[in-house]
Parts: C-alpha cells; sequence; structure tokens
C-alpha cells in the first residue's frame, strides 16, 4: 500500500504544515515572536547572562546615566538596570502566562458545560460572570490582591478572577455557535458520548478565537501586573519586576529621567508584540484556506 | 427483500412550543409532525415525499430520536428506542446512520477524512491508529475515494465527494437503517445520480433499509419501493412506488406529480398541470378538517369538517374523502377523474361508476 509511509496515528500533518506556511508569511507576527522567544530566553537565562546581581547595592553610584559599565544606568541605591530588567522580564512573563493559564483551566470546563448543556448551571455560571464583571477590573484586582496580601502568587490569582468573565463569555458564546452545526448531530446521530463530542468536535472548533483572546490578555496581564507592583500590591521588594521598577523610577522622574522609559518601553513593547502575535494567529489559525 | 419490519412507527408527533412574553409562556405550538405512522422493511427503501415544511426531516430525525417527540413510538427492530436510557440509546445508534442534506456543514471542518469517518469505528468498535486507519481505507473504497484521502480536510473536497465520506461514515457502524435527509438537494445536477447510484448500490450490497427523505418525486420514484406522501404533518399517502407515481390516489400526490416537468417540450406544453393556489398552511394553525381542503381542486363539504383517517389500501393506505364519502373512488387513482371538470364543476357528476 503506497499510504503505509504516510499513515502516522495521531498526527495531522496537514493541519500544522498550513498554519506554518500561512504563519511564515506573516512578517510582523514572525518578528513579534522572535522578540517573545529572545524575551523568555533572556528572562530564564537571566542568572546566566546578567552582567551583575541584580539586588547588589552599589550606593556610591547611584542614578548613574548609560554607561559601558552599566548598560542601561543604575537605579536610586545603585543596582544595575540592565540586570534588573532581565530577572524583572522573569517576573512580567511568569504573572502573564500563569494568570492566563489559570484563568482559561477553570472558564474552559465550565464555559464548554454551560455552553453546550445549557440548563440552570449556564444561568449560575453566567449570572457569576456578570457579577464579576460589574466590577471594574483594577479595582477587583487590587481588592482581591489586598485580600489575600501582596505578592506575585496573589497578584496572579486576583489576574485570574479577574479574566474569568471574558474567558467564560467567549467559551460559552462559541460552544453556542458550535453546537449548532450539522456535524454536532452528525456526532449525535453516530452515537458517540456527549464528552467525546466536546473533547474532539467543539474544542478544536472553538480553539482558534480563544488562543487568540489568550494572547491578547497576556498582553493585558503584563500591564495589569505592573500596576499592580506599581501600586505595591505585586512583587515585594527587593526582588526586581517592571512594574515595580516603573514605580521607584517615577520618584526620580525629574533627576534620572531616562530611569523611567526603560520598563515603560519593555512593557509597551512585549504588550506590542503579544497582539500582533494574536492579530497573526488569528490570520493563520483559520478553518478554511483564505485565498488572497 | 424481506417482509420482516425494522422499523415502526406509531402516532409520531413532534410539537415545537413557541413561547413569548417576559416569562417564556407557550403561547402555541408548531405542529412539525403531527400523527405519523409508517413501516419500513428489512433492506427496503421507503420515500418520504412533500414539500417544504411538512415535516420531513423533522421526521427523519425524530425516527433517530435526534429530536424528542411529543408523542408516539418508534420501535427498531422491536425495541421501543423512545424507552431507552441514553447509553442504550448510543449503542443502537451504532444500526442507524443518518446522512445529511448539506455535505459541506456536516464535517467537521477541522478534522481529517480519517478521523470523521474513523469516528463510529472508535466509537463503536474502539479502533484506533493503524487498525482504524485501515478500516477507512476500505470504506472510502466502497464509495469511491481512495487511500490517499485519508489525511485531508473537507475543504479539499467536492460537495458529491464530501457526501461520499458523509456516506462512508454512515457505513461505518454497519448499519441496517440509513435516514437519508435530502442527500442530494444540495449538489449540482450532474453529481446527484453518481450519488443516487452509490446509495443504490450500496443498499443492494449491504441490504441496508433506507429512509429517504426528499422533495424530488423523480429521484425518489428511482430509488423507493414504496413512497410515502406528506402534507403538513401528516402522511396523506403511502404505497407502492409505481402505483403512488402512476395512479395517485391523493389529490396532494397528483399535484406533486404534475409538477415534475416532462423532458419533452410538445408534451409539457399540452400537458394538463395541476398549479396549487397559495402557500402551504402554517402549522401553527392546521385548517381544521382535512389540511389539504385549502388547496385542493376537489374539495368537498366534508371536507372542511372531518379529518379523513388513513384508508388501508392494497400496498399502502390514502387519508382522502374522496374514497369513504363523496364520490367514491374506492382506492383508484384521482386520475380517473375527468380533468375538464377540475376547475368549477363540482366533480360528483364527472366520476366513472
Amino acid at each position: 500500500m503506497t499510504t503505509a509511509t504516510a499513515i502516522v496515528p495521531g498526527l495531522t500533518m496537514e493541519r500544522r504544515s498550513t498554519f506554518w506556511l500561512r504563519f511564515s508569511r506573516n512578517r510582523s507576527g514572525v518578528i513579534a515572536a522572535a522578540y517573545l522567544v529572545l524575551l523568555t530566553a533572556v528572562a530564564f537565562g537571566a542568572p546566566l547572562i546578567a552582567p551583575y546581581d541584580p539586588l547588589e547595592q552599589t550606593l556610591a553610584a547611584i542614578n548613574q546615566q548609560p554607561s559601558a559599565a552599566h548598560w542601561l544606568g543604575t537605579d536610586d541605591i545603585g543596582r544595575d538596570i540592565l540586570s534588573r530588567m532581565m530577572y524583572g522580564a522573569r517576573v512580567s512573563l511568569i504573572a502573564g502566562v500563569a494568570s492566563v493559564g489559570l484563568s482559561l483551566l477553570i472558564a474552559l470546563p465550565l464555559g464548554l458545560v454551560s455552553g453546550y448543556v445549557k440548563g440552570p448551571l449556564d444561568t449560575v455560571i453566567m449570572r457569576f460572570a456578570d457579577a464579576v464583571q460589574t466590577l471594574p477590573a483594577l479595582v477587583l484586582a487590587l481588592t482581591i490582591s489586598a485580600v489575600l496580601g501582596p505578592g506575585l502568587r496573589n497578584a496572579t490569582i486576583a489576574l485570574a478572577v479577574v479574566f474569568l468573565p471574558t474567558f467564560l463569555r467567549l467559551i460559552r458564546g462559541q460552544v453556542l455557535a458550535v453546537r449548532e452545526e450539522t456535524y454536532i448531530e452528525a456526532s449525535r446521530s453516530i452515537g458517540t458520548p456527549t464528552f467525546d463530542i466536546i473533547r474532539h468536535r467543539v474544542l478544536h472548533n472553538i480553539a482558534s478565537p480563544l488562543i487568540v483572546q489568550a494572547a491578547v490578555t497576556m498582553g493585558f496581564a503584563l500591564l495589569a501586573e505592573a500596576a499592580l507592583s506599581f501600586l505595591g500590591l505585586g512583587v515585594q521588594p527587593p526582588s526586581p519586576s517592571w512594574g515595580r521598577m516603573l514605580s521607584s523610577s517615577y520618584t526620580y522622574v525629574y533627576t534620572a529621567g531616562w530611569q523611567i522609559f526603560i520598563p515603560g518601553v519593555a512593557i509597551a513593547l512585549t504588550v506590542l508584540a503579544l497582539n500582533v502575535l494574536a492579530d497573526a494567529l488569528r490570520d493563520s489559525l483559520g478553518r478554511e484556506i483564505r485565498t488572497s | 427483500m424481506s417482509d420482516e419490519t425494522l422499523v415502526k412507527v406509531q402516532g409520531l408527533q413532534k410539537h415545537f412550543p413557541v413561547r413569548s412574553g417576559l416569562f417564556g409562556r407557550v403561547t402555541a405550538q408548531v405542529r412539525a409532525v403531527d400523527g405519523v405512522d409508517f413501516e419500513i422493511h428489512r433492506g427496503e427503501t421507503l420515500g418520504l415525499v412533500g414539500e417544504s415544511g411538512s415535516g420531513k426531516s423533522t421526521t427523519g430525525r425524530a425516527v433517530l430520536r435526534l429530536i424528542e417527540p411529543s408523542a408516539g413510538s418508534v420501535h427498531f427492530d422491536g425495541v421501543d428506542i423512545l424507552s431507552l436510557d441514553s447509553g442504550a440509546l448510543r449503542r443502537t445508534r451504532a444500526r442507524m446512520q443518518m446522512i445529511f442534506q448539506d455535505p459541506y456543514s456536516s464535517l467537521d471542518p477541522q478534522a481529517t477524512v480519517a478521523d470523521s469517518v474513523g469516528e463510529p469505528l472508535r466509537v463503536h468498535r474502539g479502533l484506533r491508529g493503524r487498525a482504524r486507519d485501515d478500516a477507512v481505507v476500505e470504506l472510502l473504497e466502497t464509495v469511491g475515494l481512495q487511500a490517499r484521502h485519508l489525511r485531508r480536510f473537507p475543504y479539499e473536497f467536492s460537495g458529491g465527494q464530501r457526501q461520499r465520506i458523509c456516506i462512508a461514515r454512515a457505513l461505518a457502524p454497519s448499519p441496517d437503517l440509513l435516514v437519508c435527509d435530502e442527500p442530494v438537494s444540495a449538489l449540482d445536477v450532474s453529481i446527484q445520480a453518481q450519488v443516487i447510484n452509490l446509495l443504490e448500490d450500496i443498499q443492494q450490497e449491504f441490504g441496508i433499509a433506507l429512509l429517504f427523505i426528499s422533495h424530488d418525486l423523480a429521484v425518489v420514484r428511482h430509488i423507493s419501493d414504496r413512497i410515502a406522501v406528506m402534507y403538513l404533518g401528516r402522511i396523506v399517502e403511502i404505497g407502492e412506488a409505481e402505483q403512488v407515481y402512476t395512479q395517485p390516489r391523493h389529490p396532494y400526490t397528483e399535484a406533486l406529480l404534475s409538477a415534475i416537468p416532462v423532458p419533452d417540450p410538445v408534451v409539457q406544453r399540452r400537458r394538463d398541470r395541476i398549479v396549487l393556489d397559495g402557500d402551504i398552511p402554517s402549522p401553527l394553525a392546521p385548517p381544521p378538517g382535512c389540511r389539504f381542503h385549502t388547496r385542493c381542486p376537489y374539495a368537498m363539504d366534508v371536507c372542511r369538517e372531518v379529518d379523513p383517517p388513513m384508508i388501508p389500501m392494497a400496498g399502502g393506505g390514502v387519508a382522502c374523502h374522496l374514497h369513504d364519502r363523496g364520490p367514491r373512488l374506492h382506492g383508484r387513482s384521482v386520475l380517473e377523474i375527468e380533468p375538464r371538470s377540475r376547475a368549477a364543476e363540482p366533480v360528483h357528476a364527472n366520476v366513472k361508476p
């Protein structure tokens, strides 16, 4: 049989290759992805590549402008800003990925059940989502962080709760549309168990808007973590975080004005990269071939 | 074809509630299917015809319990499928499969052919990996596709090919009954014949019973052993395909037949066609008496008051007062009523004794 070599159980080569083909043609998407990969590498390789210890204070050299010794200068107590940025990237990325991941972990099963099974459970879940959404996002995050206590972990949990209604609504809405498709009825007519239908048919067909939303939300999580740290509810000193660095440099905006731009530009660039990546994913993940 | 009954449908009803107002009170019922009885024998093809909104598709779905009937019973191979719990129903579904009208929406766009056609094999026979793929290839070859199509996605196929994939998927669990809901209506005319022939070949090869739903009498005549004609949620006539086609007993069947164009312009121009006035009445409020009396060229007083019962006859039956009251046709075809008399004059005088 000629197809013997082509049959690889469980692997759908075509789906992947079409995606990569389309994604690789999107130049800004590729640049954004490359930036994020580089950032991740720097964040987790920080102990190896950072020129200084991020906590080491050199009180003889505070608020120094960028120089050969300190590429991005030093902060108010003489710590190397480049090293702190590298370590701080880790906090920002973890906060983004973990809060979105945690939120999805909760929203996915609830949204799938809510949209597919409907009934009273749907009403309960959606009223909960309504209730959470009545509060402004940042106020809610602040309240939860304040109750749980400051720290990266609690800030992440707070953000996950804030993102929950958005994900729930998106998933439920997508499921409501997909469940009416004839191929779902076809699966029912085959006798496929409901759980199986949700896992194989529904999940695959709601994946692309979800991935895009996750990328966009990660950008927002980055900003929110910075805001929480800025307000003193995120990462605690002396650990570096971009939001934290923004808040401390803001005190010296008249004496060492360049400092505030370093975490600021990094946050802006990363959020931009995540949004561009989300756009590129949306264009590449389509279910049908787009002829353009 | 044996005479053994595979499916027995009795008094089947499906009413859809119409809700309105703040609290969603049920204010009306759409009587999509309103008391349908029929049987399908093993290996037989029963054609179900009728215009849009007559309840054909709803009947097909209710037979498979894809929608819950409001009343009535459906026996499949002696088992009342309406009494089955969800697990038993799922296992029974292996033996009754469905082919949908739209081959574009009935395949998961994100799933390969192997995945779609393999779904019943995975669910009912636990086949995975190579074993599943081998079985899928065999099915694909049965419907005229090849092994090289295994890893392709639906968008890579034409409508006819997709319907072949759907047929392969329906055949996968070796069903005894195949409900085909307008399986060729969405296809190009040139492809329709191929798919119809494929269904016929498959039926002969595997001895599957078909419930073939269509609004196209010509297609149905070609493939069916018996034909049931639906109007507004009821079966108005049922009988052997040839009899229904050449000797229709119900005025509605006659009207449907006269709508089929004859492939000869001379004959076509001379034909005395019956054009029904208006649209099918709303199933929200079916007319009293005979449901067809508002559009029937032979309507009598009794038709406006008394709902005609199904009168059993050789090979089937008909629900029409022409056969039990008024001009007694006693099962003879409505074609025997003189064509001239159809319009204005009362029909009584013109019926041959």
